[in-house]
């Protein structure tokens, strides 16, 4: 019987990811637990039962732990963590917010995250987002939900200088993603010598 | 391309919305008692304004929060953006 093997959606890109220059890196991350939370209110009682605060300013992220947590509505949260399996990430936050009236769904498998790090990370998103990704506008904290290239996207910013990003985007949207920033990042990459 | 300002999001490009019909229908209050003309009207029936017209819109791409919307249908022009919970903007 054939053996089914867990692979990374972008797997096959990878080797293409790795030729790119060092002002536009590429990499697809790992898989992390994702869970979406709801919740109408927050207060301290929700702080102390998740660990975190959870952001209450539109298109923000906090770390939360060794994950994030990110605002997608004004009662809706992405909760991530590398450590924890999803289910059990899942339990955990439901077992927190199902008291106060909120819900935990586990949604690991939506979406995966590319770490875009670079001088012409800007340049490269400017292709196809229409959003201000000045570090003035959106410096380490901020998050987006917009499109990139038509492609719905979760947008975080890592870094105050604007050249380190996280993209989470679905899964099967991933490998479309992948080779339009590809695409985009072109003419920043050198010819190979022939 | 028109931006719209989404109340949570701000400022966002118009391809990021749809459009989510007139605003302010109310729900009938016994909608069993009502013939099928009356509930025609309430389903399928709706101002068709020249000028400011309150709309709901739907910020699909971005947080998918439904708002409401004064816009200009001559112009296309939105002129404000309110939440749901807002009280019905004036129109003239």
């Amino acid at each position: 019987m054939a053996e089914l093997l867990r692979t990374h959606p972008l797997e096959a890109w990878t080797a293409a990811f790795e030729r790119l220059p060092d002002t536009v890196r590429i990499a697809a991350e790992p898989y992390v637990a994702m869970v979406d939370v709801r919740l109408g209110t927050v207060g301290p009682g929700a702080s102390t039962a998740l660990g975190v605060d959870l952001p209450t300013a539109p298109n923000t992220w906090v770390p939360a732990g060794a994950g994030r947590a990110v605002w997608l509505g004004p009662d809706e949260w992405l909760l991530t963590s590398p450590t924890e399996a999803p289910e059990e990430l899942e339990g955990r936050v439901r077992a927190a917010v199902v008291g106060l009236g909120g819900s935990a769904t586990d949604v690991s498998a939506q979406r995966i995250g590319l770490r875009l790090a670079g001088a012409r990370v800007r340049d490269v998103l400017a292709r196809g987002c229409s959003i201000d990704l000045h570090p003035r506008v959106f410096g380490r904290g901020s998050s987006a939900q917009t499109t990139l290239g038509q492609a719905g996207v979760v947008l975080l910013a890592l870094s105050d200088a604007g050249d380190d990003v996280a993209v989470l985007v679905r899964s099967s949207f991933a490998g479309y993603l992948a080779d339009w920033l590809l695409d985009a990042a072109l003419e920043f990459t050198t010819t190979p010598d022939r | 391309m028109q931006l719209i300002a989404c109340p949570w999001c701000g400022p966002r490009e118009e391809v990021e919305f749809s459009y989510g019909g007139q605003a302010h229908v109310p729900y009938p209050d016994s909608p069993a008692e009502l013939s099928d003309e009356q509930w025609a009207h309430y389903v399928f029936h709706r101002d068709n304004t020249r000028g400011r017209f309150a709309e709901r819109w739907n910020h699909s791409a971005g947080c998918r929060r439904w708002f409401n919307a004064i816009r200009d249908t001559a112009t296309y022009r939105f002129e404000r953006v309110y939440r749901l919970d807002d009280p019905k903007s004036v129109t003239p």
